[in-house]
């Protein structure tokens, strides 16, 4: 029996628009661009030049200062254009894609023979490695870590997020060759939810597997890090979403790089909330085409509400991306005498609203920061939502004063922005958490670099 | 909506470079007071709760009323009874007296202290902080009804400017606003803060009320025990509250409702207010059984601004502890203090002023034990795996 983990903390919201499981529709665009940003600390140098003709598994950039790790192409075909920013900052390259699909033959192999060196090369060579990630920083890691563990959580749990369930169906071999192959480099642990049934993740083998019960943010790895293994100064884990894992089975299975996978169209804005299966970096303009309710005050989220990106039809689907939501913008939207009115379509976690009375109900949230930033005023509302042996308030306190070894002190190796989601949603005095945390995490990291 | 066209059509004159700039935060706070401000996330989560501190303040604003609507009646109550009159005034009657001693009270304390905030939130740049909505109506809920108007105004004033803005405004004060409104009248002015003069308004207001003679006393259930004489009221008058005293703390009954609404909203801590009466319970209790006081432990809680301050001054959660740990003994040590400071200092009939005060004090360094546990642990952590 699996490890059974109770975490008494979180909070689930209930939000209208959840992706309907039924239905998995396959999704193309003409060009396709891989967004150096999505991987998370990496700077990029590019490594082909328009007009280029590139296979799906060549390198479209390295890592600047790992010119090992490479970041294969998405799809065959021509490079675009590679689109520059402020300070020539490389925003995305794109590839137009040929009509008929070639891969770079990296040959299958036998997971099982490999050692956990042989497995490494393989990822680099194909440009892969950069879907690795880690704690501390958690950004995408670099070859010359040596991970104590490696972590995989199969569940998100954050608002509308997409099941992983969906995604695994018909890749459950890849996803166990994967694992198979992440345990070859280190011990790798797999954290389920407690209602994921899949015998795939349930009776997967190689892992240790830890089961959690709880509210958001449990699905985030950091927690479920933060609760078998958690990080010291001077360590690191790695951590892989489960879709990556799909992918590094994939290429010991066929020899391909085949970044295919399933992601959840939802939020209150799409008509259908469904599933697509769709490649990394096809443009969202593409996934959303035909399924958006209004063009106008409409919030488009590369991600979850809690942790996604504000976007735009012309962004692309990112490496981490599991889902694309739409929610209502509520820019238009002007609410009389808020501070005393019942209001009682709006969901709130305190007792001064009525959402504890109707604790099933769907809500339909807008992007409003509804509110003015504040400093911190009431005490313990992160605790309450932050599952981890952490003083949340204490550590961004510590960060917006730049205090380095009080940082340390308090646990900031073990945190990434992520797991402050739900405590900067409900947070009274409206301070951007995440933000904060990551200004934190790069400071930190620039500083021990 | 024609309202919010007006708002639109006007607020460029507000903006920069704007005839009207200078009132820049006069508008921005009416503006945010009619609606809910329509700005929408940049970066960081899109969506967010619908609780914010405007409508936080205003629960506990809330929760004051009752305590005070309660302590404009006993205001008249107390006037009437001097008097001998009782039995001829109506509800109406003295509720109105009372009213209208209140009501200038309250008007200064929010003319002065929002005014100031208004011109501190422009000169800064920055928006108006709701936190004086609450610390504006406590004030002259704490002092006694005969506190002069100026006294009022200065010490509003001194406690808006140095206890909260200069160190950065609400949120980031270390002590709470409206005690260190009441210190600085106590110490300044203790002659019209304390004694046995204060506390019955003895001059009718437009012929509602008695004007009664100069010579006349009468001092609290607290401070006749501090001259060591009994209490002569009996408890049913001490909990429902007709009993001489500062304006908002004399109905346990009222305070009591006030003190629900915060709980069941959770914007003031239980752990904070339980701790408090278990601190006030413990020591009374002793110095009871060690013969030191007369009265009970119940006579304790329910007279002076025991449960005032247990209820809204020490939960105010900028200057209580933070920690949820800490948030114990910071309550415990309130209620200790404020017992100890009435029975063992007998310049001070009352403790409780003083008690929140000083847990101000302290309250980091509870934090600061409270956290280092955390720390440590963690580095002990470290050396354990190594």
């Amino acid at each position: 029996m699996a490890n059974v983990i109770k975490l008494r903390k979180g909070l689930d919201i209930n939000l209208r628009g959840r992706a309907d499981k039924g239905t998995v529709e396959p999704v193309k665009s003409a060009d396709c661009a891989l967004v150096p940003e999505s991987f998370g600390g990496v700077v990029p140098k590019v490594v082909v030049r328009e007009g280029d003709s590139v296979r799906a598994g060549d390198a479209l950039f390295v890592d600047k200062k790992h010119p090992e790790v490479k970041f294969a192409s998405p799809v065959s075909g021509t490079v675009e254009a590679i689109v520059r920013g402020d300070r020539r900052k490389v925003l995305c390259v794109k590839v137009k894609a040929d009509e008929v699909q070639q891969y770079v033959a990296f040959g299958p192999k036998d997971v099982a023979s490999l050692d956990g060196e042989a497995v490494k090369q393989a990822l680099l060579e194909a440009g892969l490695f950069g879907y690795i990630q880690q704690l501390p920083y958690a950004v995408a890691t670099t070859p010359d870590t040596t991970p104590k563990a490696i972590f995989v959580s199969a569940f998100r749990d954050m608002p509308l997020a997409s099941d992983f369930e969906v995604e695994l169906k018909g890749y459950e071999k890849d996803f166990q060759t994967g694992l198979t192959a992440l345990s070859k480099i280190q011990k790798t642990y797999l954290g389920v939810g407690v209602r994921q049934t899949a015998s795939a993740l349930v009776d997967a083998k190689d892992v240790e597997i830890n089961v959690f019960d709880g509210k958001c943010p449990a699905g985030n790895v950091g927690v479920q890090v933060n609760h078998v293994s958690p990080v010291n100064k001077g360590e690191v884990v790695w951590t892989v979403d489960p879709a990556a894992v799909i992918f590094i089975g994939r290429l010991f299975n066929t020899g391909k790089v085949d970044l295919r996978r399933v992601i959840a169209v939802a939020g209150s804005e799409v008509k259908t909330p469904s599933y697509v299966e769709t490649l990394v970096g096809t443009s969202l303009g593409a996934v959303l085409e035909g399924r958006l309710k209004a063009t106008e005050h409409v919030r488009i989220i590369n991600g979850n509400p809690l942790t996604g990106r504000k976007s735009t039809l012309e962004d692309y689907v990112g490496a981490h991306t599991s889902e694309v939501t739409a929610i209502p913008e509520g820019d238009d939207n002007n609410e009389l005498l808020g501070w005393i009115l019942p209001r009682v379509n709006q969901y709130s976690t305190s007792r001064s609203y009525f959402s504890w009375l109707l604790r099933k109900k769907e809500y339909d949230l807008d992007a409003r920061v509804k509110g003015g930033e504040r400093h911190m005023i009431m005490s313990g509302e992160y605790d309450k939502v932050l599952p981890m042996d952490i003083y949340g308030e204490y550590l961004i306190k510590a960060i917006i004063a730049e205090d380095i070894d009080k940082m340390e002190q308090l646990g900031i190796y073990e945190v990434s922005p992520e797991d402050f989601a739900v405590a900067e949603f409900v947070d009274s005095s409206k301070l951007e958490l995440q933000k904060i945390v990551r200004n934190g995490l790069d400071m930190l990291r620039k500083e021990n670099a | 909506m024609s309202l919010r066209k007006y708002l639109d059509n006007i607020k460029p004159t507000f903006e920069k470079g704007g005839k009207l700039h200078a009132f820049r935060s006069v508008f921005d706070g009416l503006e945010t007071f009619l609606y809910v401000p329509n700005t929408t996330s940049v970066s960081g989560t899109n969506i967010h709760d619908a609780i914010d501190s405007k409508r936080i303040m205003s629960f506990v604003v809330i929760a004051l009323l009752p305590a005070l609507l309660f302590g404009m009646y006993n205001i008249g109550y107390q006037n009437f009874a001097a008097a001998g009159k009782l039995a001829e005034a109506s509800f109406w009657n003295m509720f109105m007296f009372g009213f209208l001693a209140v009501l200038p009270k309250l008007i200064v304390s929010y003319v002065v202290g929002l005014g100031i905030e208004f011109a501190w939130a422009q000169w800064k740049g920055e928006e108006i902080q709701e936190g004086y909505l609450v610390s504006g109506i406590i004030i002259p809920m704490i002092v006694p009804v005969s506190c002069p108007l100026w006294m009022l105004a200065l010490a509003c004033a001194f406690s808006v400017v140095f206890v909260k803005e200069i160190f950065g405004g609400t949120g980031m004060n270390i002590f709470n606003v409206a005690v260190a409104a009441r210190m600085f009248l106590f110490f300044s002015y203790s002659s019209a803060m304390t004694g046995d003069r204060v506390w019955v308004a003895t001059n009718s207001i437009f012929g509602l009320g008695n004007t009664l003679p100069d010579t006349f006393t009468a001092a609290t259930p607290l401070g006749q025990l501090a001259t060591g004489s009994m209490p002569d009221t009996s408890l049913a008058d001490m909990i429902i509250g007709f009993i001489p005293g500062s304006i908002g703390e004399t109905s346990v009954i009222a305070i009591a409702i006030g003190a629900v609404i915060l709980l069941w909203t959770g914007i003031a801590s239980w752990k904070t207010m339980g701790s408090v009466f278990a601190g006030g319970i413990v020591m009374a209790v002793l110095f009871h059984a060690l013969g030191m006081t007369p009265i009970q432990w119940y006579e304790h809680i329910v007279l002076g601004g025991f449960c005032f301050g247990a209820v809204f001054m020490a939960t105010d959660p900028v200057t209580s502890a933070r920690t949820e740990t800490g948030k114990y003994y910071y309550g415990f040590f309130i209620g200790a203090l404020a017992v100890i400071v009435r029975v063992m200092n007998p310049g001070f009939p009352e403790g409780m002023m003083l008690a929140i005060f000083f847990g101000n004090m302290i309250a980091p360094l509870i934090d600061y034990c409270v956290v280092q546990c955390n720390i440590s642990r963690r580095a002990k952590r470290v050396t354990n795996e190594k």
